[in-house]
């Protein structure tokens, strides 16, 4: 099984095992990263799990939806690679992919 | 839409705007007012009216007379029965007649969560309570997307949560000036002292608001929120239009003396009415006094009844949770759950309002285009196939934060963290001070369908032994503050 990295705001890295399937909110909470509340659920609609993808994997793991921007882009730390964490399947594919997380979820 | 329609939409624009623009808001209001009152006065319009009987129990009624928009509801300990018998035959029911017209009820949680998260066929104008507004005003909450997005976005900055990391030695400040004022000796009212108190003194820092004029807020948010029309509150019209006028008449002073101010070089804070001049899309909002009033009506109703209400709610179920208050005072760690639990067990908003855009098949029912959807967050918080053993208060409960009362979707509360914030202070400050903080005597409640609110809460303190209360030395200081 491979692995992602979780990078909180002060540079503190959360390596957690990848579960093919899982959504990576739900990993990150699972493993108790900080910096992630997922108030919602899951559903997209609380904006509570934001993750920052590193450049060199925005290919792979694709840009946000819609349906991600209507809610995340409300935080002020919103950047052009932002997504939900709750939107993004861990798949074999994304073994070694790094996230930053934002300073605050709001 | 024809071409005919567009034309005409676009000259209405152009004249509101003009009119907007031209014409004091404070005399626009006045003239709202007088129009009401006219219609009246023809026989035009009846005005609402609620007077209080009892309510019987829930199995006693036909499941579609089921009524859940009376305003006497939750003050007669109701609406729970209700929603649970709700939830349980008839999740997306619908009430052909009430005060209020014709409604369907969402009671479960993840249909909530579903007419929430989808705008698109759920609108939230042009209101997001049950009735009927008498005054008219342009709020983003009750506005879809774009427009929605662009006026939310210049505002939500106030409440981000470095503006609050800021914020947060003041807002502590604050706070502990409150509880050394408070009387260890005797009964008080705690809405009174409390509560409305900090809210009020949260408030006019958010907006750089004159301090020593807090009250006015309360007052204004109070008139404005509680008409018979809108909630089934008590508001006579004649206050709520004259709050709506002082109301307009002190935030548009405000703004121009604060341009004023930062156009004679005064650094730019980060309060509201400052972001909003500084903001590309708000810097001319005093233009369009209707959204500008509208917009900060909200803030003000928003952050108002909210966190005041928590705050009474979260004292009052400690009190009839007394095994979960010893658990707090044995584990004060539990303090940022502990808040998320309180906000979902009280739901100081009962519900959101929305209407369908388009027929739809939704949990087993036909809504048409045009319908009126009530969204009860009161009642997705007890909903057990989400919440175990809803009805209680559990503050170590693990899936608290999964709680509804801030909404979800694009019109999901944007001062929830301040709301966290606040009553995580407080509590913290509570602890350090308070051993028991006792209830005497049932609340009163707030006549409303949309506030679950506390009109008056009797407590009784005991002081922490060895901890010296300031409270009963320095009286004249603290009220001098
Ligand atoms: S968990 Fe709510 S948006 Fe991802």
């Amino acid at each position: 099984m491979g692995k992602i990295t979780f990078v909180e705001h002060d540079g503190t890295a959360h390596q957690v095992e990848l579960v093919d399937g899982e959504s990576l909110m739900a990993l990150a909470t699972g493993s108790g990263v900080p910096g992630i509340d997922g108030d919602c659920g899951g559903e997209a609609s609380c904006g509570t799990c934001h993750i920052i993808v590193d450049e060199e994997w925005i290919q792979t793991t694709g840009r946000r939806s819609e349906e991600e921007s209507a809610m995340v882009e409300m935080s002020p730390e919103c950047v052009p690679n932002s997504r939900l964490a709750c939107q993004l399947r861990a798949t074999e594919g994304l073994d070694g992919l790094t996230v930053r997380l934002p300073e605050f979820q709001m | 839409m024809t071409t005919t329609s567009n034309v005409l939409d676009r000259a209405k624009t152009i004249v509101t705007d003009k009119v907007q623009a031209t014409i004091p808001v404070d005399r626009q209001v006045q003239a709202a007012h007088a129009v009401k009152k006219a219609k009246r006065r023809a026989g035009l319009e009846t005005p609402l009216a609620f007077t209080e009987a009892p309510i019987p129990n829930p199995a006693d009624v036909p499941l579609a007379e089921i009524d859940v928009s009376n305003p006497f509801m939750n003050r007669q300990g109701k609406w729970y029965p209700y929603f649970a018998r709700l939830r349980e035959e008839a999740p997306v029911h619908y009430l052909a007649d009430s005060p209020f017209g014709p409604f369907w009820s969402i009671t479960r949680y993840e249909d909530i969560q579903a007419v929430d998260s989808n705008p698109e066929v759920f609108s939230a104008e042009p209101y997001i309570v049950l009735g009927t507004p008498p005054m008219p005003a342009e709020m983003f909450i009750a506005m879809d997307p774009p427009k929605h997005d662009v006026q939310r976005k210049s505002v939500q900055s106030v409440v981000a949560p470095r503006n609050l990391k800021e914020m947060e030695g003041l807002i502590r400040e604050r706070v502990q000036e409150v509880l050394d004022g408070l009387p260890t000796d005797e009964p008080f009212d705690w809405v009174e002292r409390v509560s409305i108190e900090i809210t009020g003194r949260m408030l006019a820092t958010l907006l750089d608001y004159p301090y020593e004029r807090r009250r006015e807020l309360t007052r204004w948010s109070d008139a404005m929120g509680g008409s018979a029309e809108a909630t089934g509150g008590t508001t006579h019209l004649d206050d709520l239009f004259t709050a709506g006028v002082e109301l307009a008449r002190s935030f548009t002073a405000l703004w121009h003396d604060k341009a004023a101010r930062r156009a004679a070089g005064e650094p730019d804070g980060f309060d509201l009415i400052t972001l909003m001049q500084t903001s590309e899309d708000t810097k001319d909002l005093i233009k369009k006094p209707m959204e500008f009033i509208g917009n900060l009506a909200l803030l003000i109703i928003g952050g108002n009844d909210t966190t005041r209400n928590s705050m009474t709610g979260g004292v009052f179920a400690l009190n009839q949770y007394p095994d979960q208050f010893e658990k707090l005072k044995a584990d004060p760690s539990l303090i940022p759950n502990m808040v998320s639990e309180i906000i979902r067990w009280q739901t100081p908003l009962a519900y959101m309002r929305r209407v369908a855009k388009e027929d739809v098949h939704f949990g087993g029912q036909f809504i048409r285009k045009g319908d009126v959807v009530v969204m009860w967050y009161a009642s997705g918080n007890r909903d057990e196939s989400k919440f175990e053993n809803a009805d209680a208060l559990i503050i170590d409960r693990k899936n608290a934060r999964n709680h509804m009362s801030f909404g979800f979707g694009v019109h999901r509360c944007m001062g929830n963290r301040l709301a966290e914030m606040q009553l995580r202070i407080l509590w913290e400050e509570l602890l350090e001070r308070f051993d028991r903080i006792d209830v005497v005597g049932e609340p009163t409640y707030v006549q409303s369908n949309f506030v679950k609110g506390y009109e008056k809460m009797m407590v009784q303190l005991t002081p922490k032994a060895g901890v010296r209360h300031p409270g009963v030395h320095t009286t004249a200081e603290t009220s001098a503050v």
